[in-house]
C-alpha cells in the first residue's frame, strides 16, 4: 500500500511538473528560447491566489482565475518588453535577459510580500479524502491529477485541431515560412506565452496546495526541475514535456522514499543524465541530423 | 611581427598590466589604511570570481559549450581546500599558513580536475541545450552530495562518512554535513588571490594562443570541419572543460579558506548563473572583459547597499536593460552611429587594394 | 583553353586495371590511393548510395558527376567516415577504413572541402590553415602554456608553412583577415588551402567552382593541375561545371540515384547514352 501511496504522490507532483514543463517546452519550441522567468511566474500566480483567498476573501475559483489573468498579462508583458527586442540576438543573450527577468520578479515579490514564508490556505482544496481500502488519497492530490489530465488533453487537441494551435506549430517549425504564409508571428508567440503563463498560475496554486510554503523563491526549484523534465522528454515536444514531468515527479518521490530524502534531487538529476546518455535528444525528442 | 600578433600582444599586456596595477594600488591603500573595510573584505572574493569567470569563459567563449554547473567545481575545490588545510593542521601541526594555503589550493585544483574529467565523459557526448542541462544536473548533484558529507580527523587519519554521521569518537570535525566545512582557520590572502589570478591569466591566455587553443576554438566554430582536419572534438572540448574545472577548484579553495565556514548553500545554481552573467557581459572569448565584469559585478551589489532593499532589483533592471541595448539591432545601430567618430580615431586607413586572383562572382 | 585540354589528354593515357576501373598509365604499378568495393549506405530503407565501386590512381585527377541528389556528397561523406557505410568497404592506399573515426581517416591522408563552406569563421585565415597543420607540426599543451623554446620553434614553422600554402592562391595578404568576412571565392580557396595543409594523399573537392565566373573557373583548373603536379597527390572532385570536369579530369565517374551509371574518360562519358539520359531525360520515341 505504501508503494501505491508513493506512486499517487509521485503522479501528483509529476503532474505539476508536467504543467510547468509544458510552458517551458511550448515557449522553447516557438521562440527557441529558455524562459528562465517561467518558474517565477508560478510564484507570482501562487501569491495572487494567496492574496485572493487570504486577504480579499475571494471564493477559490475566482482567486485562481484572478491568478491566471494576472499571470497571463504578466507573461505577455515580459515577452513584449524583454524578449521581443531580442528576437535576432543569440540564444545566450536571451537566456541572460530571462535570468535578469527572473531576478526581477523574485525581488518585486520580495518587496511586495516580504521574505517571510506565507502559509498557503489549503482548506478549500483539501477538504476531503478518497478512501480506497487502506489507501487514502487527499482531494488536493485528486484535483491536481485531474486538472493536469484535463490540461494535457486540452492542449493536445488545441495544437492539433485549432487554427491558432496549428499556427503555433508552424511558427515552431519555420518562422520565416510561417510569416510568408500570412501567420501573425508576433501574435502567435504572445499567445504561446499567454497560455504558458496561465498554466503557470494553475501550477502555482496546485503546488502550494500540496506544499503550502510560499516565498519569493518558491518557484525557482520547481522551475529548474520542470525545465529538466522538458529536456528529459525532448525539448520542444508537448507529449515529451508531459511524459518528462510525470516521470520526474514519480522518480523524485520514489527516490526520496526508498533511497534517501536528502539525496532526492541528486537521484532525479542522476536519472536524467543516464537517460540522456542513451537517448541524447530526450525520451521523445528527435535527434537533429546535421547536413554535411 | 604580423598585425594580428601585435594586436594580441597589446591585449595581453593590457590585461596583465591592469591586474598588476590594481594589485599595487590596492596594496598601497591597505598599507596606508585608506581602503574601506567593505572593499578590503571583498578583495579575496573578487580574485576568486575573476578566476571563475575566466575559466568559465574558456568553456563557453572558446570551446563554445554552455556550462551551467561551474559553481559545482568551486564547491569541490572549497571543500577539498578546507579538508586539506584542516588535516595538515591537525595531523601534521603544519602551522605555516602560506604552505597550507598553497597545498590546499593545489589539491583543490587536482581533485576538481578529476571530477571535471569524470563529469566530462558523459557531458561532452551531448550537444547544445542537452549538454547545458547535464552540467546543471551535475552541479545540483554535487550540491546534494556535499550536503551529506561528513569528514573528520583522528590521530592523523582522515575519516569520511556519507549520509550518516558515522565517525569514530573524539574526531575533530572538518566537514559536518549540512553545516558545511567548520572551524576553518582563514588563511587566504589578497596576495595569494593575486597570484592565482595571474596564474589563471597565464594559463588561459597562453593556452588560447597555442596549437591546443586553436584546436579548441575550431571545435567551437565547426565540429565536422575540425574532425575532418584531424582535430578530435571530444579530446579538445574535454581539455577546455577540465582546465576550467581545475581553475574553478583552485578559486573555490581560495574562496573557502577566506572565512571560517563554508556552507553548501554558497555554491548553488544561482552562483553558476552569476558567473555566467559575468562571462556574457564581459564578452564571450574576451578574457580582459571577464576580469572587468567579474570585478565590477562583485563590487556593485556592495556599492548598491545604499539602496538596501532595492539593490537586487536595481541589479536585475540594469542587467535586463544592458542585454537589450547591446543585443537589439536598432539600439546597436544607434550606438554605432554615436560611437562612430571615436572608432574612426582608432582605425588606421588601409589603401584600397586590387582584388587578388580576379574578382569574385556575386 | 583547348591547348590545355590537349596537354592533359596526351599526358594521361587511361589504362584499364583488373578491378574494371581505369587509372592513369603512370599510376598502374602503384597502390591506388582510393579503392571502394560495393560501397553503400542505407537510410531507413532508402539506399542513398549503392554498390559504389571506384579506383583512383595515385596521382589521378578524377571527377564525380551526376544530377542533383545523385548521392555525390554522400559518397564524400562515406569516404571521409562522416557516415559509416552500411555495406562495402573503403580502402585508402590499401588500408581498410572499416570502424575508423573521421579523425583516424584524416590521419590516413584523406582531406576534403565542403559543399556548404565550413570554415572556422571566427578565426583568421592563417589560423584556419594552421588547423590543417595541427597534426603535421605539433607540440603539447604544457609546452604551449609554459612557452618553452619548442613552442616558439614550432609556431614559426607553422607560420612559414601556412604562408607557403596560402601562396598557392596568392592569399598571403589576407592572413590576418577573419575567415568569415572573406568574399565567397576567397573562402572556397581558403578551404582548399586548409585541406592541403593536412598533407593528404587524396584531396576531395566538393563543388570547388560553385559561384565562380568562367575566368575564375579557368584559374581554378590551372591551380588544380598545379596542386597535383606540385604535391603529387590524387584529387577527386564533385562538380557541375562541365568545362572544368572535362577540362581537368582524367577519369570520370557518373552517379545517378546513388548508383554508378558510367565510368570513363571525358570523351567516353560525353558520348554515353545513359549519361545523356540522366541529365537530359529520355529521348522521345518516334
Amino acid at each position: 500500500m505504501i508503494f501505491l501511496d508513493h506512486l499517487i504522490n509521485g503522479l501528483s507532483l509529476g503532474s505539476i511538473y508536467a504543467i510547468i514543463a509544458l510552458g517551458y517546452t511550448m515557449v522553447y519550441g516557438i521562440a527557441k528560447m529558455l524562459n528562465f522567468a517561467h518558474g517565477d511566474v508560478i510564484m507570482v500566480g501562487a501569491y495572487i491566489a494567496f492574496c485572493g483567498l487570504q486577504y480579499w476573501g475571494v471564493p477559490p475559483v475566482l482567486a485562481i482565475l484572478l491568478a491566471m489573468v494576472v499571470c497571463t498579462m504578466l507573461g505577455i508583458t515580459i515577452e513584449g518588453l524583454a524578449y521581443r527586442p531580442l528576437r535576432q540576438a543569440t540564444s545566450l543573450a536571451v537566456l541572460i535577459t530571462a535570468i535578469g527577468m527572473s531576478y526581477l520578479l523574485q525581488n518585486i515579490a520580495l518587496m511586495i510580500w516580504g521574505a517571510n514564508p506565507k502559509s498557503f490556505p489549503t482548506t478549500f482544496i483539501n477538504s476531503a479524502s478518497l478512501h480506497l481500502g487502506k489507501l487514502s488519497i487527499s482531494s488536493a492530490t485528486l484535483i491536481t491529477i485531474g486538472v493536469s489530465v484535463v490540461i494535457m488533453v486540452a492542449l493536445t487537441l488545441f495544437t492539433a485541431r485549432t487554427k491558432l494551435g496549428k499556427a503555433m506549430r508552424c511558427v515552431s517549425e519555420d518562422r520565416g515560412a510561417a510569416e510568408l504564409m500570412g501567420i501573425n508571428v508576433n501574435r502567435t508567440i504572445s499567445v504561446t506565452f499567454a497560455i504558458g503563463s496561465a498554466l503557470a498560475a494553475i501550477a502555482g496554486v496546485l503546488l502550494c496546495s500540496s506544499y503550502p510554503i510560499l516565498q519569493p523563491t518558491t518557484g525557482s526549484m520547481p522551475g529548474i526541475k520542470a525545465f529538466t523534465a522538458a529536456v528529459f522528454g525532448g525539448i520542444g515536444s508537448i507529449p515529451g514535456a508531459m511524459l518528462g514531468g510525470v516521470l520526474l515527479g514519480v522518480i523524485e518521490i520514489f527516490g526520496k522514499a526508498y533511497i534517501s530524502t536528502e539525496l532526492g534531487d541528486a537521484i532525479v538529476f542522476a536519472v536524467l543524465i543516464i537517460v540522456l546518455l542513451f537517448k541524447p535528444a530526450g525520451l521523445l525528442g528527435k535527434p537533429m541530423r546535421e547536413k554535411v | 611581427m604580423t598585425k594580428a600578433k601585435r594586436k594580441r600582444l597589446i591585449y595581453n599586456l593590457i590585461t596583465f598590466g591592469l591586474v598588476v596595477a590594481a594589485f599595487f594600488i590596492l596594496q598601497n591603500m591597505i598599507a596606508a589604511k585608506t581602503i574601506s573595510r567593505s572593499l578590503k573584505g571583498q578583495l579575496v572574493p573578487i580574485c576568486a570570481w575573476i578566476v571563475m569567470a575566466v575559466s568559465l569563459n574558456l568553456v563557453i567563449g572558446f570551446s563554445g559549450e554552455l556550462s551551467l554547473g561551474h559553481a559545482g567545481f568551486m564547491s569541490v575545490g572549497a571543500y577539498t581546500g578546507a579538508i586539506v588545510s584542516g588535516w595538515l593542521l591537525e595531523a601534521f601541526n603544519m602551522e605555516d599558513p602560506v604552505i597550507r594555503l598553497a597545498l590546499a589550493i593545489l589539491c583543490a585544483g587536482i581533485i576538481a580536475g578529476i571530477v571535471g574529467a569524470l563529469i566530462g565523459i558523459p557531458v561532452l557526448r551531448l550537444r547544445g541545450d542537452y549538454l547545458a542541462i547535464v552540467t546543471l544536473a551535475f552541479g545540483e548533484i554535487i550540491r546534494n552530495l556535499v550536503n551529506v558529507l561528513y569528514v573528520g580527523v583522528l590521530d592523523g587519519k582522515l575519516h569520511f562518512s556519507f549520509l550518516n554521521k558515522d565517525l569514530p569518537e573524539g574526531v575533530t570535525m572538518l566537514v559536518d554535513g549540512a553545516k558545511g566545512a567548520v572551524k576553518i582557520k582563514p588563511i587566504s590572502t589578497f596576495t595569494a588571490g593575486f597570484i592565482l589570478v595571474m596564474i589563471t591569466l597565464v594559463v588561459v591566455l597562453n593556452l588560447v594562443n597555442s596549437r591546443t587553443g586553436r584546436a579548441i576554438q575550431a571545435t567551437r566554430d565547426n565540429r565536422i570541419a575540425a574532425e575532418s582536419m584531424g582535430v578530435s572534438v571530444t579530446k579538445y572540448k574535454m581539455t577546455a572543460f577540465v582546465t576550467a574545472a581545475v581553475l574553478a577548484g583552485m578559486a573555490g579553495a581560495l574562496y573557502g579558506l577566506n572565512s571560517s565556514t563554508v556552507v553548501p548553500t554558497q555554491f548553488t545554481f544561482n552562483q553558476s548563473i552569476n558567473v555566467l552573467v559575468f562571462v556574457v557581459l564581459g564578452g564571450l572569448g574576451n578574457v580582459l572583459g571577464s576580469v572587468i565584469s567579474a570585478t565590477f559585478l562583485t563590487v556593485l551589489p556592495e556599492v548598491l547597499r545604499e539602496f538596501a532593499d532595492y539593490r537586487m532589483l536595481v541589479y536585475a533592471v540594469v542587467l535586463i536593460l544592458v542585454m537589450i541595448f547591446t543585443n537589439n539591432p536598432t539600439t546597436r545601430a544607434i550606438a554605432n552611429r554615436l560611437f562612430a567618430p571615436v572608432k574612426a580615431l582608432f582605425r588606421r586607413k588601409k589603401p584600397a587594394q586590387p582584388e587578388i586572383g580576379g574578382g569574385d562572382a556575386q | 583553353m583547348t591547348d590545355m585540354k590537349k596537354k592533359h589528354r596526351s599526358d594521361t593515357r587511361m589504362v584499364p586495371v583488373p578491378s574494371h576501373s581505369i587509372v592513369p598509365e603512370r599510376d598502374v604499378n602503384e597502390i591506388p590511393v582510393l579503392e571502394t568495393r560495393h560501397l553503400g549506405i542505407e537510410f531507413g530503407g532508402l539506399k542513398a548510395v549503392d554498390d559504389f565501386n571506384l579506383t583512383i590512381g595515385k596521382t589521378e585527377i578524377a571527377g564525380l558527376i551526376g544530377p542533383n541528389g545523385a548521392g555525390k556528397t554522400t559518397v564524400f561523406n562515406l569516404l571521409t567516415k562522416v557516415y559509416e557505410p552500411t555495406s562495402g568497404a573503403v580502402l585508402i592506399n590499401g588500408q581498410d577504413l572499416h570502424g575508423m573515426s573521421i579523425v583516424q581517416a584524416s590521419r590516413l591522408g584523406i582531406a576534403r572541402t565542403f559543399q556548404n563552406i565550413r570554415l572556422f569563421d571566427k578565426m583568421t585565415v592563417e589560423e584556419n590553415v594552421r588547423i590543417g597543420l595541427h597534426n603535421q607540426i605539433k607540440y603539447d599543451m604544457f609546452t604551449g602554456i609554459l612557452r618553452l623554446p619548442y613552442y616558439w620553434k614550432q609556431e614559426k614553422r607553422q607560420h612559414e608553412q601556412a604562408m607557403d600554402l596560402l601562396g598557392i592562391f596568392g592569399m598571403q595578404d589576407l592572413a590576418d583577415e577573419v575567415a568569415g568576412s572573406l568574399p565567397y571565392g576567397a573562402q572556397r580557396r581558403l578551404e582548399i588551402v586548409r585541406a592541403l595543409a593536412t598533407d593528404p594523399k587524396l584531396l576531395l573537392l566538393d563543388e570547388p567552382a560553385a559561384g565562380m565566373n568562367p575566368h575564375e573557373t579557368e584559374e581554378l583548373m590551372e591551380n588544380i593541375a598545379k596542386i597535383r603536379d606540385q604535391f603529387r597527390i590524387a584529387i577527386l572532385l564533385i562538380e557541375h561545371d562541365m568545362s572544368l570536369v572535362m577540362g581537368v579530369c582524367e577519369g570520370i565517374c557518373v552517379l545517378n540515384f546513388g548508383r554508378v551509371i558510367a565510368k570513363g574518360t571525358a570523351d567516353e562519358i560525353q558520348a554515353n547514352p545513359d549519361v545523356i539520359e540522366a541529365y537530359l531525360g529520355k529521348k522521345k520515341e518516334g
